[in-house]
Parts: structure tokens; sequence; C-alpha cells
């Protein structure tokens, strides 16, 4: 067997799928905080509990509907990102123009809220969600096996993301969000209706959130904890990336998440906290983030 | 945001009303444990004691901590395993946890205070996430478990901290002492500089303060007076774990500050007991805490973001403007 | 129902607890361009800003042909048929120039086409992919200009687009501006520079303190030089 530092290089390369995998969250997570944080000055700290909503989602419709994954793939997200859109309505609207520091308290509490009531209602263990029998069994790669559902994580997160970002860059609607990102008054002095603008960006990133939740639901398992655990480390990744560029997020995403992987490799002992560390790091090197602009 | 402390040194009537207030609240203290039971009384002080650490920094330095449960967890760990493991006596132990503390608040107040407003908020929630996953990893904290069975000891040799009354009376003078530090910093120069940097930083700057330097100074206090807080609770419930160091420990801490008043004297007190009492009272019943807390946390931020007391203070402001 | 297209009755307008216009009055007829003139802090920019709605806190009337504009929201204002262009221009460094000049969405019909605003502006199509900000500042007020054309508003209001700009460029705005009222724009104007306006005003409003304190035909401006170089103390 072929090794590479000492190390079994099948062992090695399905670290880095793993990383490339858990990359894809991160990436997915990170975009849509990044675009959220952009327009409405919000941390969504509920980002982590919406993604947990979508797995939840798409559990739910499986076990009560008999809905499976690809009608969940679209409905979990539509449902998501329909509650995120009365939240935004109703509650995140009244903090515009105050400290940022509110919105962050307040979904904050939304996520203790969403996850307590999971908690309560389904209990603290993970549930399975199997794949579609589409997406089973696994392809020899030649240097490796690689399930094929998780081959199709990492290759639907990258349309996901590369299709959010043409969004955000080719089109109209994404000329607006760009353009009332750096200032949504004068926007609106043009005729933009901004108020709805900001309710839709709030879903859309809610409803990005909840669509990584689905694609996570059969590799994690669904539990009302996944959410908040992984925020906190996009929440480095946002760091690290700096919130300025869309491309920076999705990219620093993907990087840490390998980066990660390698490290379960050389040195496990080390591998949940490399994340914290790189920020660290990048915090002392260049404090605005590697694509980041100082505010 | 801190209209209390001020306000109050401006209003030599309200200045004796207040000092009137804190004389028999003083009572009820010395009183209480006759009433009540001494555990939880010791839970309320442990925890307003680690509200006011916080409300140090979000109230006077405007600066937003997600991560103080490290503080307060990580003093829990080193004052349980002085005394445990190494025989210390109690109150040796507590210093300990407040030196680790404040150790622990260089570090991670050195990174966070590169960044500002929210970027500093999920900073601290990262070093601090980071500090929990190394608590779960080395030996010393002994994982899931925690720190089990710390034993209360004798106060430098002499008093039984076995006894409920003791152990409650010790607590007591901790949590005082704890306050009117607090209380000593913010009126003080330091203090007022700081408040100079909350309302303002640039212009602090432009004054020629080196801000990064006072806001490193006042994250280190908090930080130290979370550790007293929190060595304290080890030794009160004889236990140091996991779930002290946790982001839910940091979530609540805001929530207490929040809920009394950010930036009012009393009022992350106020806070820290309802939300202790409630905590309690609702053990007994099947309605999940997690779901209570989130929605105290969506009631204050919509509708009191001035908290309890920071509330009733504008009234009488009002009030006072009004009859002026 | 008089016959203003623009109609403004003792509009009062406060910034926070500061009340910064004092009951302005204004009318401005289908087609004509009205420059205000004042000095710094007189209330210029204030009344145009309060005027789009961009400042909130206002009481008075506003209507345009007719139509009420206080209650509305920013955009509905836009939408009614007031296009605005800042005094700061507000070219957005995140879009290139064919983004900047194609944001404002079209509020009615009669607006000029792209080719006829690139005809006007042949720099502007020049430089179509360039990012907005790394115009010059004369193209930058070009643009901002041009931006407002496009989406058939009835109205636009205009402020101090010759601030800090070269007397060239200066009197190509001017040229744009005489053209824009060949096609029968109607255009509020805010300008210090006297010699530029008199090109294109067909009357003044003088403002003072946050009040208008005299009106008069484009005419006779020269012949109330005296009376002008008192009130802006040039």
């Amino acid at each position: 067997m072929s090794t590479i530092f000492g190390i079994p290089t099948p062992a090695l390369y399905g670290q880095i799928l793993i990383g490339l995998i858990n990359g894809s969250f991160y990436a997915m997570l990170s975009l849509g905080l990044a675009v959220i944080f952009g327009l409405l000055r919000v941390i969504n700290f509920a980002h982590g509990a919406q993604y947990m909503l979508g797995a939840f989602a798409a559990y739910l419709l499986l076990t009560y509907l008999g809905i499976g994954y690809w009608p969940a793939l679209i409905l979990a997200p539509v449902i998501v990102g329909a509650v995120a859109i009365v939240i935004e309505r109703f509650m995140l609207r009244r903090l515009y123009g105050l400290d940022p520091l509110y919105g962050l308290l307040l979904t904050f509490g939304l996520a203790l809220i969403m996850e307590g009531a999971f908690r309560h209602w389904f209990g603290a263990a993970g549930k399975p969600y199997a794949p579609p029998a589409q997406l089973t069994g696994a392809v020899n790669l030649g240097f490796m096996f690689m399930p094929i559902y998780r081959g199709w994580v990492v290759i639907a997160s990258l349309v996901v993301c590369i299709g959010t970002w043409l969004l955000i860059e080719k089109t109209r609607l994404g000329a607006y969000l760009r353009s009332a990102t750096e200032n949504a008054t004068l926007v609106q002095a043009f005729g933009v209706n901004v108020p709805l603008l900001l309710t839709l960006t709030y879903g859309l990133g809610a409803a990005l959130a909840a669509l990584a939740g689905v694609l996570a639901a059969p590799i994690y398992q669904v539990s009302p904890l996944m959410g908040t655990n992984l925020i906190i480390i996009v929440f480095a990744v946002v760091v690290v990336g700096g919130m300025g560029s869309i491309l920076g997020a999705i990219v620093t995403g993907y990087v840490l998440g390998v980066l990660e992987g390698l490290t379960k490799v050389f040195y496990p002992e080390a591998s949940s906290i490399v994340i914290f560390v790189i920020m660290a790091i990048v915090l002392l090197v260049r404090p605005a983030g590697l694509f980041g602009r100082e505010e | 945001m801190a209209v209390g402390t001020q306000y109050l040194a401006e209003q030599p009537k309200l200045r004796t009303t207040s000092l009137v207030i804190g004389g028999i609240a003083l009572a009820a203290l010395l009183a209480a444990p006759f009433f009540l039971y001494p555990i939880f009384l010791m839970s309320i002080l442990c925890f307003a004691l680690f509200a006011c650490a916080f409300n140090l920094l979000i109230g006077y330095v405007g600066l937003l901590s997600f991560g103080h449960a490290a503080f307060f967890g990580g003093a829990a760990y080193f004052t349980a395993h002085a005394v445990k493991v190494w025989g210390w006596e109690p109150l040796a132990g507590i210093l300990l946890g407040v030196a680790g503390a404040a150790g622990l608040g260089l570090v991670i107040g050195f990174l966070a205070i590169r960044r500002q407003g929210i970027y500093f908020s999920m900073i601290t929630l990262a070093l601090s996430q980071m500090f929990a996953f190394i608590c779960l990893q080395v030996p010393f904290t002994h994982g899931e478990d925690g720190i089990q069975g710390v034993p209360r000891g004798h106060l430098l040799g002499v008093v039984d901290l076995n006894e409920p009354l003791a152990m409650y009376y010790v607590t007591l003078a901790i949590f005082l002492f704890g306050v009117f530090a607090i209380w000593r910093i913010v009126n003080s120069p330091f203090g007022n500089i700081l408040k100079a940097i909350r309302e303002n930083e640039r212009r602090a700057i432009s004054l020629g303060y080196r801000v990064d330097r006072y806001k490193l100074g006042a994250f280190v206090m908090s930080a130290a007076l979370a550790g007293l807080a929190g060595g304290t609770k080890a030794i009160v419930f004889q236990f140091a774990t996991l779930t002290d160091v946790q982001w839910q420990m940091s979530g609540e801490v805001i929530l207490m500050t929040l809920l009394g008043g950010i930036g009012t004297m009393i009022g992350p007190i106020v806070g820290g007991g309802l939300v202790i009492a409630l905590q309690n009272y609702l053990a007994a019943y099947d309605f999940p805490v997690t779901v209570l807390i989130g929605i105290i946390f969506v009631i204050c931020v919509l509708l009191f973001r001035r908290g309890i007391v920071g509330e009733i203070l504008e009234l009488m402001k009002r009030k006072a403007k009004g009859a002026a | 129902m008089s016959n203003s297209l623009l109609e403004v009755r003792g509009l009062n307008a406060w910034y926070g607890e500061s009340h910064v216009l004092h009951g302005v009055d204004l009318d401005i007829r289908e087609g004509e361009t009205v420059t205000l003139l004042g000095r710094n802090g007189a209330g210029k920019t204030t009344t145009l800003r309060a005027i789009m709605g961009i400042l909130r806190r206002r009481e008075g009337v506003i209507r345009l042909r007719g139509q009420d504009l206080l209650g509305l929201p920013l955009h509905k204002v836009a939408q009614a048929g007031i296009g605005y262009v800042p005094e700061e221009r507000g070219i957005f460094a995140s879009l290139n120039v064919a983004e900047n000049l194609t944001l404002p969405p079209i509020v009615s019909d009669g607006g000029m086409s792209l080719d006829e605003i690139y005809t006007l502006f042949p720099n502007l199509h020049e430089r179509r992919t360039s990012q907005g900000t790394k115009l010059s500042g004369g193209e930058q007020q070009m643009l901002a200009i041009a931006r407002v054309l496009r989406t058939g508003a009835r109205i636009i209001l205009l402020d101090e687009p010759t601030e800090g700009l070269a007397p060239v460029i200066v009197q190509r705005i001017g040229d744009v501006l005489v053209a824009l009222k060949k096609r029968g724009m109607t255009i509020l104007l805010v300008e210090q520079n006297f010699r530029f306006a008199k090109k294109v005003a067909d009357r003044f409003y003088l403002m003072e303190d946050g009040r208008m304190v005299n009106s008069f035909p484009g005419h006779e401006l020269d012949a109330r030089m005296d009376e002008l170089h008192e009130v802006l103390g040039v």
C-alpha cells in the first residue's frame, strides 16, 4: 500500500474528501451569512438553526408525508425561507438602524427557540435519513472508493455556490443587491422597493441554509443541535475570509474544510480546533481577514 | 445605554434613595438564608456576579463578548483542580481561578479587540468554543464527567465551609467585593475613559488615548471577575463541568444582563436573580428552558432594550424632568 | 388645482430634533427649469431630500400632478416620476458603468432609450464596462444625470451638478441640460454657479435659513445681482 508522509494514501484521500464535504457546508453557510450581513447588517445567528430546520423539514416530509429527497430539496428551502420572511417582516425589520448587536441577539434568541423546541419534541439523538436510491453505493475512482452521495454533495454545493455568485454578480436582482449593500437609501430613491429586497434577501439566505441542511441530512444525521456547533465554526470561517467578498467566503469555506480534513490525518487531536487556530493567526497577521476590507 | 450610575450621581435625592434601597437590599441578603435555600441563593450570587463582570464590558465599553463562558467555566476548572488535586485552601483556589481567567482573557481579548463590533462578538464566540474543545480533550478536566466531588474545605484553614451558612456568607462577601470592585472601576478615571471610548472611539483615539490598551484592560478585568464568580461557583457546588464553558452559558450571561439592564449597576444582579429563579422554577415542569430563554431574548430585544432596571431608571428620569 | 407639475406648500422638515425647513413653498410647471440659490446651509439640498422623502420627518404638502407624495415610502416617490441626482453623485463601486446606468427601474413611458443616452454621453458608451467609481469626476456626474433619463421620470432633482468640476466639463453639463430642456424635461436645480444657472434657468428661488425669501424670472438675474450678492455673500 502506498503512503504519503507515512500515511496510507486511501486514508489521506478519504479525509480530504470529508474535508471537502465539510468545506461545502462551510462555504454554503458563510455565503448566506455574508449576503445577509452585506445588505441587512445583521449577523444571522439563526443561520445554523435554519440549516437544522432544513434537515428536519426533509426528515418530517419523508416520515409523515412520504415525500422523498428530491422534492424535499426544493420544498424544505421554500418552507424555511417562508418562515424567515415572516421573521424579517415582524421582528428583524424593527431593528434596522439600531446597533447591529441587537440583530445578533434577536437571531440568537430565535435560534435558541427553534433548537429548544426541536430538542423537546424529537430528543437530542440524531435521526438517520437515507440518501435517495439513485445516489447510494460507491464508485471506484482508481485511487479510492467514493460514496456517490458524498460526490453529489460536493458537486451540488459547488453548483449552489457558483449559482448564487452568478445571481449576485450577473443579474439585475444582483445589481440591486450590490448597490443596496453600498447605499440602500439611494437605491430606494431610484424607485427600487428596498424593504422588499431586504425581506427577500433574508428569505433567500435562510433558504440557502435549509438547502445545505437537506444535503447534510444523509451524511450527518438529523439532530436539533447540528446547526449551532456548525455555525460557530462558520463564524470563524467568516472572520478568516472577511465578509466583503462573496467569492472570498466561498473559497475560504472549502479551503478551511480541506485543511481541517488534513489535520485529522496528521494531528487528529487538533482537528476540532484547527479552524479557530487559523482564525487566531489570521487576526494576528491580517486583522481585516483574507478577502476583507477594514470597515 | 448607561443612564444608571451617572444619573444617580447627579441627583442627590435619588442618591439618598438608592443608598436606602442598597441598605435594605444588604439587610435582605444577610437575612435571606434563613428563609430560602442557601444553595439557591449562592447560585444567584455567583451568576449575578458573573453578569456584573460581563456588564463591565458591554455596559461601559460597548463590547459584546459572546465568549464569557470560557472565563467563568475555565476558572471553575482551575479552582476545582487546585482544591481537589493539589489540596489548596479554597480562597487560594479561587484566586488561582481568577488568575487563570485573567490569563485567558488576556489571550482572547488580545485577539478579539483587533476587530470591532459584530466581528468582536464572533471572534470571542469562536475562541471560547475552541477553549471548550480543549477542555473536552485535556485530561485534567475529565472530559464529559467534569471534576466532581470538590471539597469545600476550610477557609484560611479556619472556617468550615461545609457549614451552609458559613459558605453562604463567604459567597456573599465575595459577591459584594466583586460588585464593589466593578463600581470602583466604572467610577474611576479609567472607567471614564472607557465610557468615552464607548461613546466615540475615533474621538478617544484623536485625544491621544491608546484605545486598544484600555479595551484590553477592561477585557482582562471583566474576565478576571467572571473568573471570581466561576471559581466561587466551583467551591459552592463542588464540581466543574463542560456546561460552564460552553456557548449556552455565554448566551445566558448575555440574557441576564440584557434582561436586567445593560450598563446599569444593579441590572445584571436583578437579571441574574430572575433567570436563575426561573430556571429553578421550570426544573419542575416539562417546558424546555432553552425555549423560554430564547423567548425572553426576543422580547427583550424587541420591546425593552434598556432592560428592567434601565426602563425603571428611564421612567424616573422622565418623571423628574416632568416635575422640574 | 394649480397648473404646477410639482407643488410644495408650507414644507417643514427636521433633522432629528433640529428644525431645518420652515414653511417652504415651491411651484414648478411642466417643462420649466427652476434653480434654487442660497448660501451653504440655507436648506437647498435639504429641500430636495425632503421632496424625495429621504428626509422622513416632514410636514406640509408635496404634490406631483396633484398626487400627494408626503405619505409615500421613498421608492414610491421615485415611481411617481421624480428622478434624483444627489450631490455626492452616488455612483456604485460594485457596479460597472452600464449597470449603474440601468439600475433605476423604468417608472413610465417616455424615457430616453439607451442609444439616445449613449449618443448624448459618448464617453459613457466607451467606458460602459469600467467600474463605476473608476470614472473621472466629470464622467461620474454625467453618469449620475444619465442614470435618471432612462426611467421616464417627469422631473429631475439635480443637486449641484457642477461642483468641483473643470470649466470644460461644466460647459458640457450645461449643454446637456439645454438639450434636456429642449426635450421638455422639467428640472429642479440646486446651483451655486450663477453663470451656469443663468444659461438654463427659467426661474430662480432664493433660500435663506430654511425659507424661500424671493423668487424671480431668469432674465432678471443680472438686474438683481446686488441683492443676490447681499444674500449669498459672494
